[in-house]
């Protein structure tokens, strides 16, 4: 299968620091890609210099999407390319509805104009997928939202946008055992309707049970430090990180 | 399909348009008794309204230049023209103002605001209004709206109006009240009798169009007991390099029980000065609703202010201020608790970028005999970027412990992270924070009427254009 996503000895840095230290990662069409590290290795950094975050300046490498360099390219363009971030901490941003944003973005990422009611249907059946009360729409963008409502707005974004690569940053940390089920659903909804690359970015199983796991990468210290199969997720549930971080 | 409304599509054009002005009808620039008596013969004044004028000429030139706010050394009175002889006579129907004129406001959507969603409409051009009429149901009622020149001549009024004229805005109160006192010309005059409430809105439209001129047009609204009414005023001017001024004064009597809401969209040029005093005075159970929208200007000076005189009256200030390039906006709202059981509610936003300033002051006044008032104050204000400044200034003076008072005032910059996140999702930079603007100012525009949400919509959209860099 085509290479959709490749990242090429990519060093990135946040205000002087270096946080990722020549990561290399190739991720195809349709497979699904688990990315685990102990807390502070890199994986959001990761994550969000794959979007495009102007937070982050790359230092050395590329990011290549479709065979493209998009190393440069702003956030915008990325996700009209067809990339999307589950953020691990989503923004609140007060006046505007879930609904509203939505369409705006739907209509951004597409380049199309959807009627008003044809969107209103896409959107009450993907919340009706994510056990979501319709009235959410129209609260304003996670504003107010708990930590685990906020986590299926996002999934809901996923499934209306309808994005070529998923990146999913802890989307099931914070949630209740079912809300954990309800947001697996959206996401093999999503893996179904779409067929999308994903990359999963976990510190649980649980997220990953009704998904067909290809490939692990354990991230630590801002360096690929293994990788391996679906085998690797359960192993480092096990025997935590300790093997791959080095003590000095 | 957007939705069409009364005034869409609103671009900066749209108000920087503008026809040239025949200079012969131009009175000389600069204040003197002669001038001032100029205006009185033009206006065919009463003796006490000579009197008034030249009283407050003399006034202006004893009193010191205000000192609270933004320097506002750029402006030079002595340059400014205070009164422009207007070529026709008011008019009662559109097709006989000058045709230049009529274009203005065509074009700014009046004339069809007015047959689509008004009770009447006055229009103001430079120093005289071209144009004042209500529907014939609504004078039945016994609505007078009308400029307050007629209404001074009409011996039904005339009483009225010198009882009420500059009485809760005096000469006295500060320069530019007396500079007004000296100049004053159109505006409107609005009284609603007891118990009549007016469903649909008035607005009057006041346009600058001359250069280096000034304009200072006097409200006067007075609401008999019960009644209500919305007030719309709407003012802009076009771009010129000479500095112009705007020194209106606004006074709003509201009577038992009623209530005035007293909305404002103000997108003055950036060379203009708008140094403008409004005041409503509150009688028992009645209310007054300020809407204010400040976009425009170069420097303004503007602090509503309500007198709540009256057992169980109420005010409520819904503000924004926006202040882009060159822009510095002193704007706020003055309460007053001067009676038992009122209260007062305070929400303002105001937005700052590309080196705008905007300070919003606020001051709550609780008198002792005031016990059992309410106040409460809600300022947030956003920086666009870090050469912006936004500030709020809370001042209160509480004169008696039975009173409740709250007050909550936040100041933000535009976070980077919504920002991303917005653009993460494939907006792009400008419209990621025009919606994260309007979305701010939300709460506000909601309680705007809806022509003016969405040309402050637009307005926003506009601004944020080209303030990416
Ligand atoms: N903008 C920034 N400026 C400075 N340091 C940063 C910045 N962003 C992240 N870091 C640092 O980089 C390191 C990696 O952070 P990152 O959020 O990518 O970790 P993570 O692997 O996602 O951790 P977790 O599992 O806790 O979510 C941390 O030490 C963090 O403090
Ligand atoms: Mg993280």
């Amino acid at each position: 299968m085509a290479n959709l996503l490749e990242i090429k000895d990519l060093s990135v840095s946040a205000e002087e620091k270096e946080i990722l230290k020549g990561v290399s990662l190739t991720l195809s069409e349709n497979e699904t890609h688990v990315l685990m590290g102990p807390n502070g290795a890199g994986k959001s950094t990761l994550g969000s210099t794959i979007m495009g975050s102007p937070e982050y300046t790359v230092t050395k490498g590329k990011i290549l999407f479709d065979g493209e360099d998009i190393t440069e390219l702003s956030a915008d363009k990325r996700a009209k390319k067809g990339i999307f971030l589950s953020f691990q901490n989503p923004i609140e941003i007060p006046g505007i509805t879930l609904s509203q944003f939505l369409r705006n973005a739907h209509e951004q990422v597409t380049g199309k104009h959807t009627k008003l009611w044809d969107f209103k249907k896409q959107l009450k059946a993907a919340m009706e997928v994510l056990d979501m009360d319709t009235s959410y729409a129209e609260r304003d963008l996670n504003a107010g939202f708990s930590g685990g409502e906020k986590k299926k707005a996002e999934i809901l974004q996923l499934l209306i946008l309808k994005p070529k690569l998923a990146i999913l940053d802890e989307t099931d940390s914070g949630l209740d055992v079912d809300a954990v089920r309800t947001v697996s659903k959206g996401i093999d909804e999503y893996k179904r309707t779409t067929g999308g690359l994903l990359l999963v970015i976990t510190h649980n199983t649980k997220i990953l049970d009704a998904l067909k796991v290809d490939k692990t990468h354990i991230l630590a210290d801002g360096a690929i430090a293994a990788e391996g199969g679906a085998e690797l997720v359960g192993q480092v549930i096990s025997e935590g990180f300790e093997k791959y971080t080095k003590k000095d | 399909m957007k939705e069409k409304t009364v005034v869409s599509d609103i671009d900066r054009s749209l108000y920087d348009f503008r026809y040239e002005e025949d200079e012969s009808e131009y009175f000389d620039s600069g204040l003197s008794k002669e001038i001032i008596s100029a205006i009185s013969d033009e206006k065919n004044d009463t003796e006490w309204m000579r009197e008034f004028r030249l009283k407050a000429l003399d006034i202006y030139s004893k009193t010191k230049m205000v000192e609270w706010g933004p320097s506002i050394e750029g402006l030079d009175v002595d340059n400014i023209v205070t009164y422009i002889r207007q070529r026709s006579r008011m008019n009662t129907d559109w097709s006989e103002v000058p045709d230049d004129i009529k274009d203005t406001f065509e074009r700014l959507g009046i004339p069809q605001a007015e047959r689509e969603s008004l009770a009447g409409v006055g229009a103001q051009y430079d120093s005289e209004l071209v144009y004042h009429n209500v529907r014939k149901e609504v004078a039945e009622s016994g609505v007078v709206y009308t400029d307050l020149e007629s209404a001074m001549h009409d011996e039904k009024y005339a009483d009225m109006i010198r009882e009420h004229f500059m009485k809760l805005v005096p000469p006295t109160d500060h320069k530019f009240a007396a500079l007004h006192g000296a100049v004053w010309s159109g505006g409107s005059f609005v009284y609603v009798p007891k118990g009549v409430k007016l469903e649909i809105p008035l607005q009057s439209y006041f346009r600058l169009n001359a250069k280096g001129a000034g304009q200072f047009e006097h409200t006067l609204i007075i609401l008999e007991e019960d009644s209500y009414l919305h007030f719309i005023e709407g003012c802009s001017a076009p771009k010129y390099y000479e500095a112009g001024l705007h020194a209106g004064c606004v006074e709003l009597f509201v009577g038992k029980n009623a209530t005035l809401r007293y909305s404002t969209i103000e997108n003055w040029s950036k060379n203009m000065y708008n140094l403008n005093t409004k005041r409503a005075v509150v009688d028992e159970g009645g209310k007054i609703e300020w809407v204010s929208g400040s976009f425009g200007s170069h420097v303004s000076y503007l602090y509503p202010m309500s007198i709540l005189n009256g057992k169980g009256a109420s005010a409520e200030f819904t503000g924004i201020t926006f202040a882009g390039e060159g822009q510095n906006l002193d704007t706020g709202a003055k309460i007053v608790h001067n009676a038992p059981d009122t209260s007062s509610y305070i929400n303002t936003k105001s937005i700052s970028k590309s080196g705008g300033i905007s300070t919003f002051r606020s001051a709550v006044t609780v008198n002792s005999n005031a016990e059992g008032s309410k106040s409460a104050v809600n300022c947030e204000s956003l920086m666009l970027d870090r050469i912006s400044r936004s500030d709020t200034v809370p001042v209160m003076d509480i004169k008696t412990d039975k009173a409740d008072i709250g007050h909550e005032a936040k100041i933000g910059r535009i976070s980077d992270e919504a920002v991303f996140y917005l653009m993460s999702r494939g907006l792009d930079e400008e419209s990621a924070k025009a919606m994260i603007v309007r979305g701010f100012a939300d709460n506000v525009s909601k309680e705007l009427p809806l022509e003016y949400a969405v040309e402050m919509n637009n307005l926003i959209g506009l601004e944020m254009k080209g303030s990416i860099g």
